[in-house]
C-alpha cells in the first residue's frame, strides 16, 4: 500500500532512479485492485498479464539504458470508451460487449508510446451518458469514501480507481462534466482541457462538439504530467488544434503573481448545500491569503446551461449513435425471433383487415434495426436518442436545436466578458456532495440538474479543473472547480497547484 | 407543452427504436418533463446571435492528399455480427 501513497511524479522519479521497478509498482496496483475492487467496482476488466509484461519490458529497457517514453513504467487506467486494438472497448454497453477495435485511439497510442503500463478498463455510464455510473450495463461502481454513494459519472470508474489508490493515473472523458464531477465526488483531481487540445480519434463519440479526453490523478502536478502526454495536434481529428502541447508539469509549481480570481454570484445561489458553500468560500479565502485578488463576477446565462446542453448533447448523440445498426459491428438481435415476431404481427393485422396497420408495419430491415437498438441500448441512452431525435425533427429544429446553439454563444460571451476582469473562475463543482446509489433512479431531470456548474465549460470549449477542497461532516469529499480561458491550461494548473500547496485535502485517502 | 403518444411513436420510428407500450408511456412522461424544462430557452433574447456549433470555430481544415494505411477487408469485417468473406450479411431485403 505504501508505494501507492506516492504521487505519479514521485513514482516516476523512483522508476527513473531504479529505486522501484515498474513490475513492483504494477504488482502493487494489481494487488490493491484485488484487495478492494470487489467492493468498489471501478474496473470492468483488468489485464494482469499484459500490464506485467509491459512493466517488465520497461524495466529491462531501463536496465539496459535504452530510451524509454515519458511515462515509462507508470500504471494508467483507461476509461472503456477509448479504442485499444488489443482490448475490448465496450462503452459499458451491451451494444459493444464484444467489440474489438481494429485500431488504437490516438490517446491510447500516445500512452503506449510513452511506455505507460495499461492496467485495465474502467467502468462508466453507458456511452458516457450519465452522472453516477449507474447507467453501466455491466456493474455498479461505489464511491470509495462511502460505498453506499455513487462515485459520480460518467467517468466514475476512472475517479474511483484513483481515489481508492488502485491506479496513480487515470484517463476519463468529459462531455458535460464527466471528468470533473466524479473527481469532485471522489476527492481527486480531474481536468477537462480546451476543446481540441486532445485528439478525439478513436474516442467512441457521444456529442462530438463537446467531448474531450482528460486526466484524473491524486494531485494537480500528476494531472499536468498526464495531460502533456496525451495532448497535441492530430491530423486524424479535424477539430484538433494545431498547436504544440506545452510541458505543463515543468511549470505547474510556479505560483501566479497578481492572480485575479472571480466567483460567479450564480454559483453561490439557492440550492447550494451549506457545507459545500462553506468549503468553496473557504477556498476563496485561501486564495486571498495567497495574495490573489478575489472578486465577484456574473455569468448571467449560466442558468440556461443545462437546458442548452440537454438539447445539443442529445441531438449530437442521436446522430452519432445512428451507426449502431446491427450490421457493421456490435450487437444484432436474433434474426429468427425477429422474423417470427414480424410475421405474427402481419397475420394479426391481416385477419383484422387493418390496412393502415399493414401499411405502417416495419420492413424487415427497419425491424432489425429497431429490435437491435431496443435490446442493445439501456434506458438512459434510449432517452437521449429520443430527445435528440425529437429536437432535430421537422417543426422543432428552430425552436430547440437552433435556439440552443444561439444560447451557447451567449454562454461563451459571458465567459469572454468575465475573463476580461479575472484570470480564473472558482466555485463549487456540484451543488451537493455524492448522493446515494439509487437515489436519482426514475428521475432523469433531477439527475441532469446535477450538471449545473459543469456543462458551461463544455458548451464554451474552455478548460476546467476540479480538486479537493474539503469534506462534509459525514466525511464525503467536496470539490473546487477552477475554469480558465481557452488554451490557458498552464494558468489553470498553476493556479490550482497554488491552492493545493497551501492545503492538505489532497493528502487524505479514502478509508478502504 | 405536452408530447402526444403519436409523436413519441413517430420519433421512436425515426430513431429506429422499438419501444413497448409501457416504455412509450414512460418515455412520453419523461420527455414531456425534460422538454418542459428546456422550454425556458424561449425566454432568452437571441435576436441577431449567430448559432455556435463548435466550441473552437475552426474553418477549412485540410488534410494533405496522401494515400495512407487503411483497414483490410478482414479487419473491417471482423466485428460484424454476421458476415462472409466478402461483406456484411443482412436479412433478405428484396421482395419484402
Amino acid at each position: 500500500m505504501s508505494i501507492l501513497q506516492h504521487t505519479a511524479r514521485e513514482l516516476l522519479g523512483s522508476l527513473e532512479s531504479r529505486e522501484v521497478s515498474s513490475v513492483e509498482l504494477t504488482q502493487a496496483c494489481l494487488d490493491r485492485i484485488r484487495e478492494v475492487d470487489e467492493r468498489v467496482g471501478a474496473f470492468l476488466r483488468v489485464n494482469e498479464d499484459r500490464a506485467l509484461a509491459q512493466a517488465a519490458d520497461v524495466d529491462s529497457r531501463r536496465a539496459q539504458r535504452k530510451p524509454v517514453g515519458r511515462l515509462a513504467g507508470l500504471p494508467v487506467a483507461v476509461k472503456d470508451v477509448l479504442c485499444d486494438r488489443e482490448e475490448l472497448t465496450t462503452c459499458a454497453s451491451r451494444m459493444l460487449a464484444n467489440f474489438r477495435p481494429p485500431y488504437d485511439s490516438t490517446v491510447v497510442a500516445k500512452l503506449k508510446s510513452a511506455d505507460a503500463v495499461l492496467l485495465g478498463r474502467t467502468n462508466m455510464d453507458e456511452f458516457a451518458m450519465g452522472g453516477s455510473t449507474e447507467n453501466s450495463a455491466f456493474q455498479l461502481t461505489h464511491n470509495p469514501w462511502d460505498l453506499q454513494c455513487t462515485p459520480g459519472g460518467s467517468s466514475g470508474g476512472a475517479a474511483a480507481a484513483v481515489a481508492a489508490a488502485m491506479a496513480p493515473l487515470s484517463i476519463g472523458t468529459d462531455t458535460g462534466g464527466s471528468i470533473r464531477q466524479p473527481a469532485g465526488l471522489c476527492g481527486v483531481v480531474g481536468m477537462k482541457p480546451t476543446y481540441g487540445r486532445v485528439s478525439r480519434y478513436g474516442l467512441v463519440a457521444f456529442a462530438s462538439s463537446l467531448d474531450q479526453v482528460g486526466p484524473l490523478a491524486q494531485t494537480v502536478g500528476d494531472a499536468a504530467l498526464l495531460l502533456e502526454t496525451i495532448a497535441g495536434h492530430d491530423a486524424r481529428d479535424s477539430t484538433s488544434l494545431d498547436l504544440p502541447a506545452p510541458r505543463f508539469s515543468a511549470t505547474v509549481d510556479e505560483p501566479l503573481q497578481g492572480l485575479r480570481i472571480g466567483w460567479a454570484r450564480e454559483h453561490f445561489a439557492a440550492g447550494l448545500d451549506p457545507e459545500v458553500e462553506a468549503a468553496a468560500r473557504e477556498a476563496l479565502a485561501v486564495y486571498e491569503s495567497l495574495g490573489a485578488n478575489v472578486r465577484e463576477i456574473s455569468l448571467p446565462h449560466g442558468k440556461y446551461g443545462v437546458a442548452t446542453y440537454y438539447v445539443i448533447a442529445p441531438s449530437e448523440a442521436s446522430s452519432n449513435l445512428a451507426r449502431y445498426d446491427g450490421v457493421h459491428f456490435g450487437y444484432r438481435t436474433d434474426e429468427q425471433a425477429m422474423l417470427s415476431e414480424l410475421a405474427e404481427e402481419r397475420r394479426r393485422l391481416e385477419s383484422a383487415k387493418d390496412q393502415a396497420g399493414l401499411q405502417n408495419l416495419d420492413t424487415v430491415l427497419v425491424r432489425m434495426y429497431r429490435r437491435t437498438r431496443a435490446e442493445g441500448f439501456g434506458p438512459e441512452v434510449k432517452r437521449r436518442i429520443m430527445l435528440g431525435t425529437y429536437a432535430l425533427s421537422a417543426g422543432y429544429y428552430d425552436a430547440y436545436y437552433l435556439k440552443a446553439l444561439q444560447v451557447r454563444r451567449l454562454i461563451r460571451q459571458d465567459f469572454d466578458r468575465a475573463f476580461e476582469q479575472v484570470d480564473l473562475i472558482a466555485g463549487p463543482i456540484t451543488a451537493a456532495p455524492a448522493f446515494k446509489l439509487g437515489e436519482m433512479a426514475g428521475d432523469p431531470l433531477s439527475m441532469y440538474l446535477v450538471d449545473l456548474y459543469t456543462v458551461s465549460a463544455n458548451l464554451a470549449g474552455i478548460p476546467g479543473l476540479c480538486l479537493p477542497c474539503g469534506r462534509t461532516k459525514s466525511g464525503l469529499p467536496i470539490g473546487l472547480q477552477l475554469q480558465a480561458p481557452a488554451l490557458e491550461e498552464e494558468r489553470l494548473f498553476r493556479g490550482a497547484r497554488m491552492y493545493e500547496r497551501a492545503t492538505t485535502w489532497h493528502l487524505d485517502r479514502a478509508p478502504l | 407543452m405536452g408530447i402526444t403518444r403519436q409523436e413519441i411513436e413517430k420519433v421512436a420510428l425515426l430513431a429506429r427504436l422499438q419501444l413497448s407500450d409501457p416504455e412509450l408511456d414512460t418515455m412520453s412522461n419523461e420527455l414531456a418533463q425534460i422538454v418542459g424544462y428546456v422550454d425556458q430557452l424561449a425566454e432568452v433574447n437571441t435576436e441577431g446571435i449567430a448559432p455556435m456549433a463548435h466550441a473552437i470555430e475552426l474553418e477549412n481544415v485540410f488534410e494533405s492528399d496522401q494515400v495512407g494505411e487503411s483497414l483490410s477487408r478482414e479487419r473491417a469485417l471482423a466485428n460484424a455480427p454476421h458476415h462472409n468473406s466478402i461483406g456484411y450479411l443482412v436479412p433478405a431485403v428484396l421482395g419484402d
